[in-house]
């Protein structure tokens, strides 16, 4: 279909008990959506609580809370999720 | 005072131990641990000085809230001329040695000299001798502490020591201490080594009396305490993933320093990450790590513990590696892995495991065998010198030069003397990856751009510890900035130096900043001890340290020519990843950071400055 896309979602850290377990070694799963969804549609297929997506990363780009829940995607769109991490 | 006021000098060539009033004048210039350790360095040692040689000094230093019951009060640092830059070094330590010497009684001990032969220095309360370590020379760390707790009958002993990277002159030899924590980086190691002095076995029953306000302090102390716990980062993702959940999301941002900083985006990354630590293993169905742990008063818990696999190739009939200990933390687990292209996680674990079995720093370690792995494949260095074939993303290359460096075997010795030396010696010099001879850590900066600012500028050689703009630039702590963007980033990087000046010399760790702001550690300061503690008063305490720190490397030669990067970072650009096509911009922004810093165009601190800082 014209307009679904295809988008790789990662969840990292502590989100990663969201996906199913047979995704969670690799801590991704390929969703196929509508070509309006927005970051909370993507997360809602594996109910992540919206509050704990602190750090979004798009194709490795941040996405300011700001343009959460407007910003769209694109096929083949890779979209990374951390809770607040740190390291050094 | 939180103060013992009383440091140890150690003469190793007439083997003397004689106490002597801490300079309280100093605490309240220069904080303490980096900050006033370091004063004592430049005010007694020559800016020209051979690191190896008897002149030169080595110094172990707590901080005022060391050994107290601040959060993370259990550091202590070793301050030297390090040999593998021939700038200031300061390696940074947890556990619990640094506490253990402030309940002795001590707030510092100054090594000068060199032992005619194997010393250790044991100290009990108020006592210190020098002993004979000629038993214990050639064993290794994990060797030496149930050694001394023997010698001693002493369960509870803390020891600091080197292995035989130490003595063998590895000149980025670390001191370990509690088995697996390190004051790791620069070598300050080797200087131990070179004066003769294998360890330094502390037992402190006396406890840090005399802070200044009792009460003021437990109320600051749990204040601080709770802004830790209630901090997302230091209260749980800390904890749970350690510093390694930055390997996926470093790569994300596409500046993973990959294969000698050939690529920025390492496709193994997942396979060596935190997620990889905590997942079931094929072979055994257990996770690489068991669990996490604190260093002395931590109440964040960032260590890893970990276990490997003991049908892996590097331990089997090897069961002196089965045990739990210290795993990988984020930039180990670059340089052993990232860095050369090697996805096997209990490989990199392993060599983890020798690096502090035998103490040497596996950011530089690893780091040169990228380069290695490099020379290798155009074909510079051969099987028939390596001892083994060396591409990149060999597992067992990584492995047999860790042990190779560890026991200064076969090609081990030349691993040892660093990236820049060994590429120097074989011709292509530009294939080290390093900045004042020092290697990077896990940040490219053609990815992250504020971070070649301080590389270029640190003053002990490429260091992701002395300004870690990462956590605005990436992780939009305390706000986030563009890490493709150099505009800005000159402030950024001085508030960031400053900053960690102070943490690095109160006591604590660095890793509480990620929740605290020097507002939360100018009250711990305020009631522990004497001075003028206010923000405005330790932001300079900050800069004055950093600028000290400068004076003295310049003073030893160091001129804004080494304010540098690598000619790769400069002139290849990054080939995937959101940096894809942009090289380090630190010409954009050297010349704003030394005005910001009130230095003149060579890199010098103005007659200004230095009359502005009471330098
Ligand atoms: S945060 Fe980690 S490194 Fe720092 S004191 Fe605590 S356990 Fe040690």
């Amino acid at each position: 279909m014209a307009d679904t896309i295809r988008v790789t979602l990662k969840l990292y850290a502590t989100l990663g008990k969201y996906l199913p377990a047979e995704l969670r070694r690799s801590n991704e799963a390929v969703l196929e959506v509508p070509a309006s969804a927005v970051l909370g549609d993507l997360i809602g297929q594996f109910s992540v609580p919206p509050p704990s997506c602190f750090l979004v990363l798009v194709n490795g780009v941040f996405l300011p809370p700001s343009q959460r829940a407007t910003a769209t995607f694109v096929d083949g769109d890779v979209v990374a999720i951390w809770p607040p991490v740190a390291g050094g | 005072m939180a103060w013992q006021r009383k440091i140890l000098r150690v003469d190793l060539t007439a083997g003397t131990c004689t106490s002597e009033p801490l300079n309280m004048e100093w605490a309240k210039i220069y904080l303490g641990q980096r900050g006033l350790a370091t004063k004592y360095f430049v005010e007694e040692v020559a800016p020209s000085v051979e690191p190896m040689s008897p002149a030169n000094k080595l110094i172990f230093a707590t901080g005022p809230l060391t050994g107290t019951m601040a959060s993370t009060g259990g550091r202590y640092s070793v301050i030297t001329k390090g040999p593998l830059t021939g700038a200031i070094a300061c390696s940074n330590s947890g556990g619990y040695w640094g506490a253990e010497l402030k309940m002795a009684g001590w707030d510092m001990v100054i090594f000068e000299g060199r032992a005619a032969s194997p010393v250790y220095l044991h100290i009990e309360n108020d006592t210190a001798t020098l002993h004979d370590a000629s038993a214990l020379w050639g064993k290794t760390t994990w060797d030496v502490e149930p050694a001394l707790r023997k010698i001693h009958q002493d369960s509870q002993l803390k020891i600091s020591s080197i292995g035989r990277a130490g003595e063998n002159g590895v000149l980025y030899a670390a001191v370990i201490n509690d088995l697996h924590r390190a004051a790791g980086r620069s070598g300050v190691g080797a200087v131990m080594g070179s004066k003769n002095l294998k360890a330094i076995a502390v037992r402190g029953t006396k406890g840090v009396a005399g802070v200044k306000d009792p009460k003021a302090f437990m109320k600051a102390t749990q204040a601080a305490k709770a802004v830790l716990a209630g901090n997302a980062v230091t209260g749980e993702g800390l904890p749970k993933f350690g510093t390694q959940v930055l390997m996926n999301v470093i790569n994300e941002v596409g500046a993973m320093p990959t294969r000698n900083f050939r690529d920025v985006q390492f496709e193994g990354a997942k396979d060596i990450s935190a997620e990889a630590m905590h997942a079931p293993r094929e072979s055994d169905g257990k996770a690489n790590l068991v669990t996490n742990q604190a260093c002395f008063g931590c109440t964040i818990a960032c260590g890893r513990i970990s276990k490997l696999d003991q049908t892996h190739y590097t331990v089997v009939n090897k069961p002196e590696y089965w045990g739990a200990s210290g795993g990988l933390e984020y930039e180990a687990a670059w340089a052993l892995g990232s860095a050369n292209g090697v996805n096997d996680l209990e490989a990199l674990t392993y060599a983890n495991f020798v690096c502090n079995e035998d103490g040497f720093d596996p950011i530089s370690f690893g780091a040169t065998v990228g380069a290695v792995m490099e020379l290798y494949q155009m074909g510079v260095l051969t099987k028939e010198q390596l001892g083994i074939e060396a591409p990149f993303g060999s597992a067992k290359a990584l492995t047999y030069f860790a042990e190779c460096t560890a026991k200064g075997e076969g090609f081990g010795p030349e691993i040892g003397l660093g990236s820049k030396r060994l590429t120097a010696k074989y011709g292509h010099p530009d294939l080290s990856m390093t900045v004042k001879g020092q290697e990077f850590p896990a940040y490219d900066p053609r990815g992250i751009q504020g971070m070649g600012l301080a590389y270029a500028t640190s003053n002990r050689g490429a260091c992701h510890l002395r300004g870690y703009t990462v956590a605005s630039e990436v992780l939009g702590i305390p706000i986030k900035t563009d890490p493709l963007e150099t505009e800005g980033k000159a402030g950024l990087v001085k508030a960031f130096q400053d900053a960690t000046a102070v943490f690095d010399s109160a006591g604590i760790c660095v890793f509480t900043s990620f929740a605290w702001t020097l507002a939360d550690v100018a009250p711990q300061l305020d009631a522990a001890c004497e001075g003028d503690w206010s923000l405005d008063n330790l932001n300079m305490v900050g800069e004055r340290i950093w600028n000290m720190e400068r004076q003295f490397n310049n003073a030893a030669g160091f001129t804004a020519k080494d304010d540098n990067l690598p000619k790769r970072l400069l002139t290849e650009a990054a080939k995937t990843g959101p940096a894809k096509g942009l090289v380090a911009g630190l010409d954009k922004m050297l010349p704003e950071y030394y005005a910001e810093r009130g230095w003149d165009t060579e890199g010098r601190p103005t007659a200004a400055t230095v009359e502005r800082l009471g330098l």
